[in-house]
């Protein structure tokens, strides 16, 4: 990779992350729009430019079957899948995280079917949220980059052992081209080291991994698993943090846009961060006050961070594209709720459902948002319905 | 184990519950989930090996006679044994306590 930026396509730049990182076993399954993030991967082990062992499976299932077998043997491991396949390989999710497995995910985030929709939403990422994996969730093509590797760290290290998913968002992350600068190789060997595993499948020290666990022993099984997803949150900071300081790119947890003066601010995750930092700018021409809150890691959830960033703030509109399936609000509209009454930080709450299946999102929907939430009626403390959201552009 | 399972605190497990003690599942006697258990007539068997070979659970054993018998602290009762047996040398018999 040359110095400086390169203009790629988004899918192309994971898989060179994931060269980078210098991964040992990929082992995945093709689906729109995680194709070709995988496709690539095949190529260049195909070719000889990554030593790695690329396993052809037959399903999502089998990938992350294979991929939790690869890892206990303890090798890097990466896969990558989008919608209905994150849904198959939903089961072994929850094993790779209890068997404590630091597998790197890239979830190119997709609509579930039905109807069949190839296109971007966060259903699947939302219907696997409690699976016991770090995730994070990028905004750009950079930072998709940026996580792939960084993921590698926060997994690895001996206070984690847990997977990572990265989220990006399907075709308007994926599938654009974007200028991106790569680190060099020898600036990631630097910043990620050989994984080292604390405990491998070997013959020459075996070793029990996934035995039975009696009701005797579930519950504390489980809690440690808690308590070391939950401590993982220091360990993404460090890493963070580091990579800030040897490549010049800084992230956080919960990162803040024109929230100093705006005490009515957006929540959302992923690439719509974009779009509404755009909206953002075209209310500021209209001498009206909006800020940001964007969530890079989703779990384990980053209360501290967030109850810092609402300081002063009035009123948030959660941003989600996702359908609550019945609940009253959507998930991380649930979190921030959860959060903001828990602290009895008295702030106004309002849930937006926006962007399923790929349909655009422009910035004249964030106007009608903020237009919404200073109504009386979108005020109202206690709501009445069981649905306490609403949807942007329904029709009828 | 190094002690019994209802005496470990949470931050006390190894990660992922990796279990590096081996051999240990000999620990959990399985057998009382048994309502059927093999019974051998030495007089049939011909010493073949078989239902030790087929034992899923390897709770088969030879005595010092060459014959077979079945450890009934591990023995489930799957009936694999009396199944396989070419000469008819096994009968599953109702467990009574």
């Amino acid at each position: 990779m040359k110095e400086g930026k390169t203009g790629i396509e988004v899918s192309i730049a994971a898989s060179i992350a994931a060269k980078l990182a210098r991964v040992e076993v990929v082992a995945a399954y093709p689906i729109t729009p995680q194709t070709h993030i995988v496709e690539h991967l095949s190529e260049l082990v195909a070719n000889g430019e990554l030593d790695a062992s690329y396993v052809n499976v037959e399903s999502e299932h089998s990938a992350m079957s294979a991929c939790c077998g690869a890892s206990a043997a303890g090798a890097r491991t990466f896969t990558s899948t989008s919608a209905q396949g994150m849904e198959l390989m939903h089961e072994i999710l929850f094993i790779a995280s209890a068997m404590r497995f630091p597998i790197v995910m890239a979830a190119v985030n997709r609509a579930l079917s039905s109807p069949l929709s190839i296109w971007g939403d966060h259903s699947d990422v939302m219907a696997a949220r409690d699976t016991g994996w770090i995730m994070l969730f990028c905004e750009n093509g950079q930072e998709v980059v940026d996580s792939i590797i960084m993921a590698f760290k926060i997994a690895e290290d001996r206070r984690v052992l847990l997977p990572v998913m990265v989220n990006l968002d399907g075709f308007s992350l994926s599938h654009v081209i974007e200028p991106i600068e790569f680190p060099s190789q020898e600036k990631v060997d630097a910043f990620l080291p050989p994984y080292d595993p604390l405990y491998t499948l070997h013959p020459d020290k075996p070793v029990t991994m996934g035995a039975y666990g009696m009701p005797e022993l579930y519950t504390e099984a489980k809690y440690a698993q808690e308590m070391a997803l939950i401590d993982s949150k220091k360990v993404v900071i460090e890493v963070m943090d580091d990579f800030g300081k040897r490549f010049g790119r800084s992230y956080k947890p919960v990162e803040t846009y024109n929230t100093e003066k705006a005490d009515t601010v957006f929540i959302a995750l992923g690439s719509i961060n974009e779009n509404i930092k755009t909206a953002i700018d075209m209310l500021k021409e209209e001498g009206r006050e909006v800020g940001l809150i964007h969530l890079r890691l989703f779990r384990p959830f980053p209360s501290d961070e967030l109850i810092a960033a609402l300081k002063g703030v009035k009123r948030v509109a959660v941003i989600e594209r996702a359908m609550p399936g019945g609940a009253m609000n959507s998930p991380l509209f649930n979190e921030i709720s959860s959060l903001v009454h828990s602290n009895s930080m008295g702030i106004q709450l309002n849930n937006y459902i926006v962007g399923l299946g790929g349909r655009d999102v422009n910035p004249e929907d964030f106007h009608g948002i903020i237009d919404d939430m200073l109504s009386p009626e979108a005020k109202k403390e206690t709501p009445k319905e069981e649905k306490n959201y609403r949807v942007i552009g329904v029709r009828g | 184990m190094a002690k019994p399972m209802d005496q470990y605190k949470w931050h006390e497990l190894n990660v992922g519950c990796v279990i590096e003690e081996v051999g240990n599942a000999m620990e959990y006697k399985t057998g009382d989930w048994r309502t059927m258990k093999p019974v051998w007539n030495d007089a049939k068997c011909i010493k073949c090996g078989l239902c030790w070979l087929f034992c899923p659970d390897a709770a088969i054993y030879q005595n010092d006679e060459g014959f077979y018998a079945a450890n009934l602290d591990y023995c489930k009762g799957c009936g694999i044994c009396a199944k396989e047996c070419k000469p008819g040398a096994i009968t599953m018999v109702e467990e009574e306590r």
